[in-house]
């Protein structure tokens, strides 16, 4: 079957199985678009490409499916460069489709020419440009298997118009489908370990029966690996805590006895100490970043390490692990639950752990998080918003925040119990990712009830996607904890930088959110009182139709709590003011 | 001229690969990134000629080579890679240099590229192009003893080795994935 690289395209994409797509057309993209209007692909038209890749993004978040976005050439392309890095960085399953210059006129400065694979070369998991419309089915099953398999990642592909324009007898091609065989004979490089080594399985299962403290640090390879349940029966079988990191909420459920919740810069008292204090971490599918670990040299300095990952190059980056396994967490979990098994069938039994319980009890009775409610008439306190937010929406409904004060306090005051509930950008650190990530999560998910929380920063930056929301009727809902200002940004210059308050104010009603929501197409609602909130939340809760945004006044002056100052060892935890000292 | 030759921080990595366009941008970006210098490089197609081996030469310490090398693993079309222990490898470069030569040193520079069993490959009026390819260390004497004639342009490879054979111990380390 003779087809033109523009409808091979399309065809590959739903023989992956996609379903939907972000983009954005443009002139070198073009010949793509055209065949999209016969195919059963559903593609959003964004208003910004930045929206398409975080779009993407929530999609793979809450689906576990890649996430396809495409856009054309040249300015659309370097659009597209920070969700990329936003999915590198966070192992997110995405594969991207961008325009280019016809193969003759790369590297002519032509209209809207850029070097797409040498700028986002760094930022994705593999990019090839294709030079000929016969290797376009080939590329692109390449691209989903690399995507998908071993550390996901984004993976792009660079399509030049005259493979794909139709005029252009460059363009013709004879259809095929590779098979599986056919995808890995043409990755020789690309083989990733899934399975564990037996031996260090048996050596960890043996260094857990002999730990007296030892804590699980869940990471974000427990979702990816679909590891959750076997993660659950691990912790269960030996009785060990779970710190769950900022990229592993709901991988164990907040309200399991056995959780401690986030550790880290803002994690709570409990976990960050148990970690520390702990004389065996295990660690799966999580990656020791530094805002983890705080001062490297004085994090956990007793523990022993296990540390399971489907990427052989986290083992040892930051620290050396006594007991290092490369695998596919879910598939390393279940062996190592068969190795306890097999051990404790055999005689061995787990020391007395109780001291240790209650030591961790202790703690969580002394350390709660807290915050003092607003006094009438005050502004909102964002911790009581999320609250009352947390306890009138569905339990497994899913929230996607932007990054900063706000993503902190939502991560830590939300329970998530259900896995892929929780989306948001952990590595990258991207303000404005909330937003079109909630409309990628609620186009994944219809069934499920989105929350988009966002600070007033960051829905500045890509509140646009609103438009693309209302127009393609994807009812998620928006909190803005608008408290005026880059609020994380002030938290730190309040407490380091002498209360300089350098270029950090936004306005709480420049602009004014209701009416920008309104315009947008959206339900716009302002709540400034406590007795507001519940009402607001609910009347949001109703409207299918039609995305809310509410936007609620906080308190400037609220900041997050507890803080491992950065650069410091998490021993210098300060907690809230109203606990003391943090007893360290 | 500095030559890390015998430097404890100098290592070879042989890295097969695709051969490709846009590979070697991926290899060596990795060693920009982190802001360290390669030393040399050499780069061509193999007995197989869907790959290419590079032969990279760098002054490292081991702890950010190891992540380095665990980096390179984690390029799609890098297949292998092998440290080479210098002592343990076959190591050869080819150097041409044009060295100033008139009718009054011109056969002392030929006796001495003779003694190296390097080649004349060109000759001037006052000057001569030599060749001499062999072990690195060699090159450099040779590169030395020429400078007081005065050295007008010079040119050296990129490394290339290969693992000594299993006369002598195992040499070839492969840092395979950590099984």
């Amino acid at each position: 079957m003779q087809l033109s690289g523009g409808q091979a395209l399309i065809r590959a994409l739903e023989m992956e199985g996609v379903e939907v797509m972000f983009g954005l057309p443009g002139g070198a993209i073009l010949p793509v678009y055209d065949p999209i209007i016969d195919s059963p692909i559903r593609h959003i038209l964004v208003r910004h490409e930045q929206g398409a890749g975080h779009m993407a993004e929530g999609y793979a978040h809450a689906t576990g499916r890649p996430g396809v976005c495409m856009v054309t050439s040249g300015p659309a392309a370097t659009n597209v460069v920070t969700p990329l890095c936003d999915a590198f960085m966070d192992s997110v399953p995405m594969v991207c489709i961008t325009g280019q210059v016809p193969f003759a006129a790369i590297g002519t400065d032509a209209f809207q020419e850029c070097d797409t694979i040498g700028i986002t070369r760094s930022v994705t998991k593999h990019n090839e440009l294709i030079t000929e419309a016969q290797d376009i089915p080939l590329a692109v099953r390449q691209a989903f298997h690399l995507a998908t398999t071993g550390r996901p990642g984004p993976v792009l592909l660079d399509v030049p118009k005259d493979i794909v324009d139709p005029k252009n007898p460059r363009s013709a091609m004879e259809w095929y489908w590779p098979t599986d065989e056919e995808v890995r004979e043409s990755l020789p490089g690309y083989r990733p370990t899934t399975k564990g080594h037996p031996r260090m399985i048996r050596q960890a299962a043996e260094l857990i029966l002999s730990a007296r403290q030892p804590i699980i640090y869940a990471g974000g390879g427990i979702l990816k690996a679909r590891a959750a349940e076997a993660l659950r029966e691990l912790a269960e079988l030996c009785e060990i805590h779970v710190v769950t990191t900022l990229m592993a909420r709901g991988a164990f459920p907040d309200d399991h006895p056995l959780c401690l919740g986030m550790p880290g810069m803002h994690g709570n008292y409990t976990a960050v100490t148990a970690m520390q204090d702990s004389d065996l971490l295990i660690a799966l599918g999580s990656r020791f970043d530094d805002r983890v670990t705080g001062r490297l040299d004085g994090f956990a300095q007793d523990a022993k390490i296990i540390h399971v990952d489907i990427d052989p190059a986290e083992l040892g980056k930051v620290r050396r692990p006594d007991i290092p396994i490369v695998g596919d967490c879910r598939l390393v979990i279940e062996e190592l639950v068969l190795a306890v098994r097999n051990l404790l069938s055999g005689g061995a039994a787990f020391p007395d752990r109780s001291a240790w319980r209650s030591t961790l009890s202790g703690w969580q009775e002394k350390f709660p998080l807290t915050y003092q409610q607003s006094d009438p008439g005050e502004a909102l306190k964002p911790q009581f918003v999320l609250e009352r937010l947390r306890d009138n929406t569905p339990e497994d409904t899913i929230v996607a925040s932007g990054v900063g004060q706000h993503q902190m306090w939502t991560s830590q005051y939300w329970k998530f119990n259900h896995p892929y509930t929780w989306v948001n950008s952990g590595g990258l650190g991207t303000m404005g990712f909330s937003v079109p990530a909630a409309i990628g999560a609620k186009v994944g998910r219809p069934d499920r009830m989105v929350w988009s929380v966002d600070g007033d920063g960051c829905f500045q930056m890509t509140a646009q996607e609103l438009v693309t929301a209302a127009s393609e009727r994807i009812p998620v809902k928006v909190a803005i904890l608008n408290n005026a200002y880059l609020g994380m940004v002030r938290q730190w210059q309040e407490m380091f930088y002498d209360e300089r308050y350098s270029e950090v104010y936004l306005s709480p009603d420049l602009p004014d959110y209701k009416l920008w929501a309104e315009a947008m197409g959206c339900v716009g609602m302002r709540v400034e009182s406590p007795e507001e909130v519940d009402a607001a939340i609910q009347k949001a809760n109703e409207i299918d139709d039609r995305p809310v945004v509410i936007d609620f006044r906080t308190d400037s002056r609220e900041k997050v709590y507890p803080m491992v100052p950065a650069g410091q060892a998490n021993s210098s935890i300060i907690v809230d003011p109203t606990q003391g000292e943090g007893g360290r | 001229m500095n030559v890390p030759g015998i430097d404890i921080q100098h290592h070879t990595l042989v890295v097969l690969v695709e051969n490709k366009a846009g590979v070697l941008a991926r290899v060596a970006g990795l060693f920009a990134r982190r802001g360290f210098n390669i030393y040399s490089l050499a780069v061509a197609p193999t007995e197989d000629d869907r790959f290419s081996r590079i032969t990279i030469v760098v002054d490292v310490e081991s702890s950010p080579l190891e992540q380095i090398t665990k980096q390179l693993f984690k390029l799609v079309n890098v297949v292998k890679i092998s440290e080479l222990d210098p002592r343990d490898a076959v190591e050869r470069e080819l150097m041409l240099a044009t060295v100033r030569a008139d009718a009054s040193s011109r056969s002392q520079v030929i006796e001495l590229v003779g003694l190296f069993g390097g080649r004349i490959v060109d000759v001037g009026h006052d000057e001569l192009t030599i060749s001499l390819d062999g072990e690195p260390a060699r090159l450099d004497d040779l590169e030395d003893l020429l400078r007081p004639y005065g050295i007008v342009e010079l040119q050296r490879t990129g490394r290339v080795a290969l693992p000594k054979l299993e006369r002598s111990a195992p040499a070839l380390r492969s840092v395979r994935r950590p099984a």
